[in-house]
């Protein structure tokens, strides 16, 4: 297609039409929910994440009622540790982290020109089980049953069932299930920034936002899984009784808190750096210039990604490590500051060489950054241990975190609501009320705020229903209540502000001027993202190229038409954004949302321990996604390749390290390699803990070395059955392929036995001691990653079978060989860590 | 990810095949990389031996070396990366999606990354070396 082709209308008016049809939104009652473009699966997200956020910040209002005056008794103690578990877990599992997606999920694609994230039925998958977790979470305040330990659920009271009910499990299994798709949605994110860019868009071309959000979402990769291994050691105490955390069994609580911190610390920046992200686009779109110091701001976010994994020790300083330990925490949370600070002052310095237009949305940001540099500040105070040691647990802490919280994440996301709104709705909202909001929410933080660090310092607990009057703080308290009051005024003025937007006018396009991609979203929306892939020469091609508008609106860039009838977009390399492939991407099915109500069940049914109805919703899970596989993925196109304009023609089919699938499948499994990480550090944890370990005794003595090693051959050998499947396929060598897939499935299931073997002959009793729970975790999870290694080595075996595997079109077998890499990885350090370490033998 | 091939008048000898070293989203992590496994190294082992041998470690220059050493590479990383921000052609700000305006993006961030490194490293390296105690 020439660039020639596309001055006729009648030519651009039929392609109009094709795109509009294959990226119609499903009709009906119930199917329009089936549908998996990012532009409804983002605003369902954004919607629910902000609904709960009102629901939590209810709670919290009805705290600062029991709290406004001493003594009260509004609320039962009992009731209160139920408002304040269920208001923290919900600010940061159901409103911080999931809007960061659901935020990213409508606005990346826009922002990188693509017509769709490439995993759209990920994203549908993902809200499905976000919306079921949460009601499932949220619903138990309700029946008085929700969880009361704190949001960061310390054993040993939560675990031991006796003293915690049906609350710790809700929390635990409920909240799993949602960091399961939180770990989804980092898949999608990376693959989608990385491989997803328009033509031309290299690394350092990028909207700063689209860095901010690969940082954040690798750091998900990291930081989720620990807690993920937590959950399991957690459940595994509290639903079988292995004592993990259990100090007269050789357990240890504060291996809890390591894993829970471990997420918790870097948590903190997974919500705060996207806030700032939106600051990264809303500065130069006010400040009518290029930001400031571009490479400084992504040392920043990358800085302050590795060093957050480096702080969680100081949410421990008061548990009684060594001073040694906690002195190299301290130090890395005084180092934070340098790349927190750096992307501040590049705001700062942006504003200043600018000419500033005082928007509404600049005013958020303007308000939030003096915000959260007072929680900024204070933060440097507890990062020093012996401060620390004094404000512990009090309300110093919850004042600390509120300012940054609110500064750092809250306020920037109503100012990205302003700013972003006529993007999504086509309408601007009102500056008038936008404004008064503004004051309302800057007044009533502080307000609220500010007078808990002298409550705190006065000596006034965090956690506790009340307090006395003699301690001379109810003068404190109420100011905060009233600010609270304050602060939930303003919140109510946002949302009489989006009641009355469709009532108004829709705006121009572009209507703040703006020089980044998703600005070419027109206000009568089309559901195809973007009318043709541009080719990218400046960070603010709107700005910058000429006539870059009008080009992108009459198809005269790259992919312009649909022809095939198929939804599609561009897929490019890593580095240089060289386009490599159109993808074929998933529409509108109801097949995420199945899979979501199995898994959920799943959860959900073990909560309540109905084993045996769990079970069934597993097998029903795994079918849904073998049928999911089968029918939507690694399908093989009608024709080898198509052009996308300008005399280039694209494969549509791409396997190995350059396809899309590759690296979520690469992505996956770094996350689960760190939650097996998780566990082996906790094998090695109570080494530490205890004179001899492992111990010896009936039932205490160890695997022995045989069967271990014998599970590490046959688990090796799938290993190198697949990698030899992938090479024979590979040469055409279809029947040998298929019989060493068929051994490597042998193979996998052999392993299992010979992994159990070990502990089962030897008769680790697991209930007895933490060093048999361990192994058993161990054996476990290598046996059940070998299981699901069997069956993916059969569903790669079937696909070959039913021709849906070739030796040109492999993506399914070069995808498992990934899979099998870290399964071998995995069972070489378990096997080695329960076979071969000193005394085990 | 092909090789960054510098345009313009080039200058033979170390710095030349410096600035044709490939350079990707991996070479930009090295410099904390560096940082992180100092800090688990410094941390595991201190906290391993208290907890196991109730006594701070006692070859303590082993700090001193792992110190120099996590700094040498920081620094090496750093010195590529400042040759590469100094490749010749294309004209300032370099903020253009040519090949030599990559490469300086990703050697600016490397540098000031190393930067960043380099501090946080010596800021580790404090407590290892000046409180040699487990109390």
């Amino acid at each position: 297609m020439s660039l020639h082709a596309q001055d006729d209308p009648a030519l651009r008016a039929a392609q109009e039409e094709r795109l509009r049809a294959v990226w119609k939104p499903p009709t009906g009652w119930f199917f329009r929910w089936t549908d998996t473009n990012n532009n409804q699966v983002g605003v369902w997200y954004t919607l629910t994440a902000f609904g709960f956020m009102l629901f939590a910040g209810v709670l919290a209002m009805i705290m600062r009622a029991q709290l406004a005056v001493p003594e009260n008794d509004l609320v039962s103690p009992a009731t209160f540790n139920q408002l304040f578990t269920l208001h923290g877990s919900m600010m940061m599992f159901l409103f911080a982290v999931p809007m960061f997606e659901a935020v990213s999920i409508i606005l990346l694609p826009q922002l990188l020109g693509a017509r769709d994230l490439p995993f759209p039925r990920l994203s549908a998958f993902g809200y499905w089980s976000f919306l079921i977790g949460g009601v499932f979470v949220t619903g138990s305040i309700f029946f008085n049953v929700a969880p009361d330990g704190g949001w960061f659920m310390y054993p040993p009271f939560t675990t031991r069932t006796d003293l915690s009910g049906l609350g710790a499990d809700i929390w635990m299994l409920g909240l799993s299930f949602i960091e399961v798709s939180s770990v989804a949605a980092a898949v999608e994110l990376i693959v989608g920034v990385l491989k997803c860019r328009p033509p031309g868009m290299r690394l350092n071309l990028m909207p700063l936002y689209a860095w901010y959000i690969l940082v954040v979402a690798v750091m998900i990769l990291f930081a989720f899984p620990p807690l993920i291994a937590g959950d399991v050691l957690f459940e595994m105490e509290r639903l079988l009784g292995w004592p993990f955390f259990d100090q007269a069994k050789g357990g240890d609580p504060i291996l809890w808190q390591h894993l829970f911190w471990i997420f918790g610390h870097p948590e903190v920046y997974i919500v705060f750096l996207p806030s700032i992200a939106l600051f990264a686009m809303i500065v130069p779109t006010f400040a009518r210039r290029h930001l400031l110091g571009y490479p400084w701001i992504v040392l920043a976010a990358v800085g302050t990604a590795f060093l957050s994994f480096g702080l969680w020790v100081h949410h421990m300083f008061t548990t009684g490590l060594p001073k040694i330990s906690l002195a190299f925490f301290s130090a890395a949370s005084e180092a934070v500051a340098i790349p927190t600070g750096i992307q501040i002052f590049a705001f700062i310095a942006t504003l200043w060489a600018g000419r500033v237009v005082w928007s509404t949305p600049l005013l958020y940001v303007t308000g939030s950054l003096a915000i959260f540099v007072i929680g900024g500040l204070t933060g440097v105070m507890v990062a020093i241990a012996p401060f620390d040691w004094q404000a512990h647990d009090t309300y110093f802490i919850v004042a600390h975190l509120h300012y940054v919280l609110i500064g750092g994440t809250l306020i920037p996301l109503f100012g990205g609501l302003y700013y972003y709104w006529p993007l999504i709705t086509g309408k601007k909202l009102s500056d008038q009320l936008g404004r008064t909001a503004f004051w309302f929410l800057f007044v009533g933080a502080n307000l609220t705020f500010f007078p808990m660090h002298f409550s705190g310092l006065l000596g006034m607990p965090r956690r506790v229903f009340t307090y006395p009057a003699e301690l001379g703080i109810g003068g404190l308290n109420m100011a905060s209540t009233i600010g609270s009051w304050v602060f939930a005024t303003g919140v109510a003025i946002v949302c009489v502000d989006l009641a009355l937007s469709p009532r108004r006018r829709k705006s121009p396009r572009n209507p703040w001027a703006a020089g980044t991609l998703e600005w070419l979203a027109h206000p009568d929306d089309e559901d195809w993202g973007i009318r043709s892939v541009p080719l990218i020469e400046s960070r603010y091609p709107i700005w910058d190229q000429t006539d870059f508008v009008k080009k992108v609106d009459e198809g005269r860039f790259f992919l312009p038409d649909a022809e095939e009838g198929r939804r599609e977009t561009i897929v490019t390399s890593v580095l240089d954004a060289r386009p490599v492939q159109v993808v074929r991407l998933g529409g509108p099915s109801i097949k995420p949302m199945l899979t979501a109500i199995a898994l959920g069940s799943v959860f959900i049914l073990t909560t309540y321990h109905l084993y045996w109805a769990a079970l069934v919703g597993a097998v029903a899970t795994l079918g849904m996604v073998l049928w999911w596989l089968w029918t939507g993925t690694a399908e093989i196109p009608e024709k080898d390749s198509k052009p996308i304009g300008h005399g280039i023609e694209l494969p549509l089919y791409i396997s190995g390290a350059s396809a899309s699938g590759w690296w979520a499948m690469f992505i996956t499994m770094m996350a689960d390699a760190t939650a097996f990480s998780g566990l082996v550090f906790g094998y090695f944890f109570f080494w530490t803990r205890h004179e001899d370990f492992p111990p010896s005794g009936v039932g205490l003595d160890g695997p022995g070395a045989f069967w271990p090693m014998v599970a590490l051959a046959v688990s090796l050998a799938g290993w190198l059955m697949t990698i030899a499947a992938r090479e024979t396929n590979r040469r055409g060598m279809v029947g040998a392929a298929r019989a060493l897939l068929a051994l490597g499935a042998v193979a996998s299931l052999a392993a299992i036995g010979a992994g159990l073997a070990g502990p089962w002959l030897s008769g680790l009793a697991p209930k007895l001691h933490v060093y048999p729970a361990i192994v058993w975790t161990l054996v476990i999870w290598t046996t059940a990653h070998a299981g699901v290694g069997a069956i993916m080595q059969l569903y790669t075996l079937a696909r070959s079978l039913a021709g849906k595997m070739t030796p040109k079109y492999d993506a399914d077998v070069r995808n498992i060989t990934v899979y099998q890499h870290f399964m071998a990885l995995t069972a070489l350090v378990t096997y080695a860590t329960i076979g071969l370490f000193p005394g085990a033998a | 990810m092909k090789n960054e091939t510098p345009h313009g008048p080039e200058r033979r000898g170390v710095r030349h095949r410096l600035r044709q070293l490939r350079v990707t989203l991996w070479t930009l992590i090295v410099p904390p990389s560096v940082w992180a496994v100092h800090f688990l190294f410094c941390y595991l082992w201190v906290a391993v031996s208290c907890a196991k041998l109730g006594a701070f470690p006692r070859f303590t220059v082993a700090f001193v070396i792992g110190t120099l050493v996590a700094e040498a590479i920081i620094l090496a990383s750093g010195w590529i990366a400042w040759v590469q921000t100094r490749t010749p052609g294309d004209p300032a700000p370099h903020d253009q999606g040519t090949d030599i305006d990559r490469l300086r993006f990703l050697a600016v961030s490397t540098l000031l990354l190393a930067g960043l490194s380099f501090v946080a490293v010596i800021f580790t390296a404090v407590p290892a070396l000046m409180l040699t105690d487990c109390r």
